[in-house]
């Protein structure tokens, strides 16, 4: 699946967008798994509530489940307006 | 219905009278425009504007269905910007037809509380200091819950 980042989480891990082999049923499983990668993960993941998640370009919790997903993005708290 | 999410500046005149015109039975035309502004302790250079392509116009187009469904409404616009935009440039423009007047002020305070929160934009401040992610606000969460 694809894996989008965007604002200050975009920056902490360098890349805006990267396809991403996983087994990971859901957001919290694929987070875990990317935190266990490299440094610039925990950085960007350390506090989940400052982090929000669209599966499929739907914003969701991070329990949700993500099989069958094609685009997981983990974001700032949105500021539009 | 207009929708639109660019780069490029709106002028503000023909939106709006392209948004009152062509109706018989509406009363009330409310329009807000948003404004870059420099309130930063430093001066403001700039404000960058981010957002998720494939998700924005699906997220706005939800917003306003949900305001025609919550109000009698005639029509909904809601243009915003994205990119590198000065002190006192127009971000964006929300507008909203009504046969009266109380719907079509509510629906575009609804339409921007939840532009606010729930369409996925950034905003990033670049001053004198340097670069900075607009934090969100508690109160700005705060307010879809009295819709």
């Amino acid at each position: 699946m694809d894996v989008l980042y965007f604002a200050w989480v975009r920056e902490r891990i360098g890349v805006p967008k990267e396809a991403v082999e996983t087994d990971a049923k859901t957001v919290t499983d694929l987070v875990a798994e990317l935190r266990s990668r490299e440094e610039r993960y925990e950085a960007a993941f350390a506090d989940l509530s400052a982090l929000r998640v669209a599966v499929d370009q739907e914003l969701t919790d991070f329990d949700a489940s993500i099989e069958g997903a094609r685009e997981v993005a983990f974001f700032p708290p949105m500021t539009g307006g | 219905m207009k929708i639109a999410v660019q780069t490029e500046a709106f002028d503000l005149g023909a939106e709006a009278s392209a948004l009152a015109q062509g109706h018989r039975d509406m009363g009330a035309v409310v329009t807000f425009i948003g404004v870059v502004r420099d309130l930063a302790e430093s001066d403001l250079d700039r404000m960058v504007i981010e957002h998720y392509p494939g998700m924005t116009l699906k997220a706005i187009q939800a917003i306003a269905e949900d305001a025609k469904s919550r109000w009698n409404l005639g029509d909904v616009l809601v243009i915003h910007r994205y990119g590198d935009l000065a002190p006192g440039e127009m971000i964006m423009m929300v507008g909203t037809v009504a046969p009266h007047r109380k719907d079509a002020f509510e629906a575009a305070e609804y339409l921007m509380d939840y532009l606010k929160s729930r369409a996925p934009f950034w905003k990033k401040e670049i001053t004198s200091d340097g670069a900075d992610w607009v934090a969100a606000k508690d109160e700005d969460e705060d307010a879809l819950s009295r819709w």
